[in-house]
């Protein structure tokens, strides 16, 4: 009953309960979070614009981006996933959303920022619906925890539009 | 002579009954762990609810040994999701970021492209040939939850099995020996 054997698995089991709790109580923690982002995105210039030989229209942008999400972090975040997303609708797709950037922040030091890039992934719509498309870009970010649960939210700015034509 | 038949019988008997009890307590651990891993499948509504992540194509958010609960619901696909999805021909499934998503008016299929935040480039690479997208029935879960370090166990077990011999074989050996 009180075997070596014994005892070194209630010990083991009773270490493991109290760790999982803890994680547990780490996650609950981040929901006392009440983040106010904020973030602005202008496009400076239209690079290019031309409709491929396969006849999908793709873009290339000058971005300027700037941010302060330092509210996201708390003592349980690791880090906070950060993308901007051009997102539109056309008459075959009811939701098109394109990454345009995107940047990964460790640390709170590093939440507030701006940048002046132009677009890492490539802008390619299905088909040739982007000569004059209103589009919103979103940006969006992901809250990866040190333990627990994922959080995700985003801001839209609405109000972008494409030239008329390509150029 | 008879009382000598008869201890031995007695002694028989009890052998049995531990055995069987043994058996029985053997068979309801098995089955308990059984029932739970279902039990998450019914809830999650992903085949497997909780993967190990492999490589470091997701660093630094996921390292490897890090545990993932994975969801898998009606909702539609978003991009900056951290999605589970199983390539034709790949046997082991990628955990990565989708960054775009393309959905169509009238059926509400879904192309999907995906990349690991880690990666230079997206995913076409890692797709069949020719696959340009994915689609809902690659998709086998989205990443909810995250635990770290503890998915160690099990890569250390794939890659030595020895070391999941030896646990098997001391955990068997604790069950038939242990006797309240």
């Amino acid at each position: 009953m009180h075997s070596f054997g014994y005892r070194a698995n209630a010990l083991l089991t009773f270490a493991i309960t109290i760790l999982a709790l803890i994680c547990a109580i780490a996650s609950f923690t981040d929901s006392f979070n009440h983040p106010t982002p904020l973030a602005q995105v202008k496009v400076l210039n239209i690079n290019w614009f031309h409709k491929q030989p396969n006849g999908n229209d793709e873009v290339s942008m000058t971005l300027n981006i700037s941010a302060d999400l330092q509210s996201l972090f708390t003592w349980n975040t690791k880090q906070v996933f950060v993308f901007l997303a051009a997102e539109y609708e056309t008459k075959k797709n009811a939701l098109n959303q394109i990454s345009l950037w995107d940047g990964i922040i460790q640390s709170k030091e590093h939440a507030k920022f701006w940048t002046h890039t132009s677009n890492k992934y490539r802008f390619i719509d299905q088909g040739s619906n982007l000569r004059g498309k209103e589009f919103n870009l979103t940006m969006h970010w992901h809250v990866m925890p040190k333990t627990g649960k994922m959080l995700a939210d985003k801001i839209v700015i609405p109000g972008y539009r494409l030239p008329e034509e390509y150029r | 002579m008879g009382w000598i038949g008869e201890s031995v019988e007695s002694i028989r008997s009890i052998q049995i009954r531990q055995l069987i009890t043994q058996a029985v307590t053997f068979g309801l651990i098995v089955t308990s762990a059984l029932i739970i891993w279902k039990g998450l499948m019914c809830i999650t509504g992903s085949e497997s609810p909780v993967v190990v992540v492999l490589s470091g194509s997701m660093e630094p958010g996921f390292k490897r040994g890090d545990i993932l609960f994975l969801h898998m619901s009606k909702d539609p696909i978003r991009s900056g999701e951290i999605v589970v999805f199983n390539v034709d021909g790949r046997e082991i499934p990628i955990v990565h970021r989708v960054i775009k998503v393309h959905e169509r008016e009238d059926t509400g299929e879904v192309d999907v492209l995906t990349k690991g935040d880690n990666n230079y480039g997206d995913d076409r690479l890692l797709y069949a040939d020719g696959q340009l997208w994915l689609h809902r029935h690659h998709i086998m879960g989205r990443a909810v939850g995250f635990l770290p370090y503890v998915g160690w166990v099990t890569i250390i077990m794939t890659e030595n099995p020895i070391f999941k011999y030896i646990l098997i074989g001391a955990l068997g050996l604790l069950v038939i020996t242990s006797k309240d």
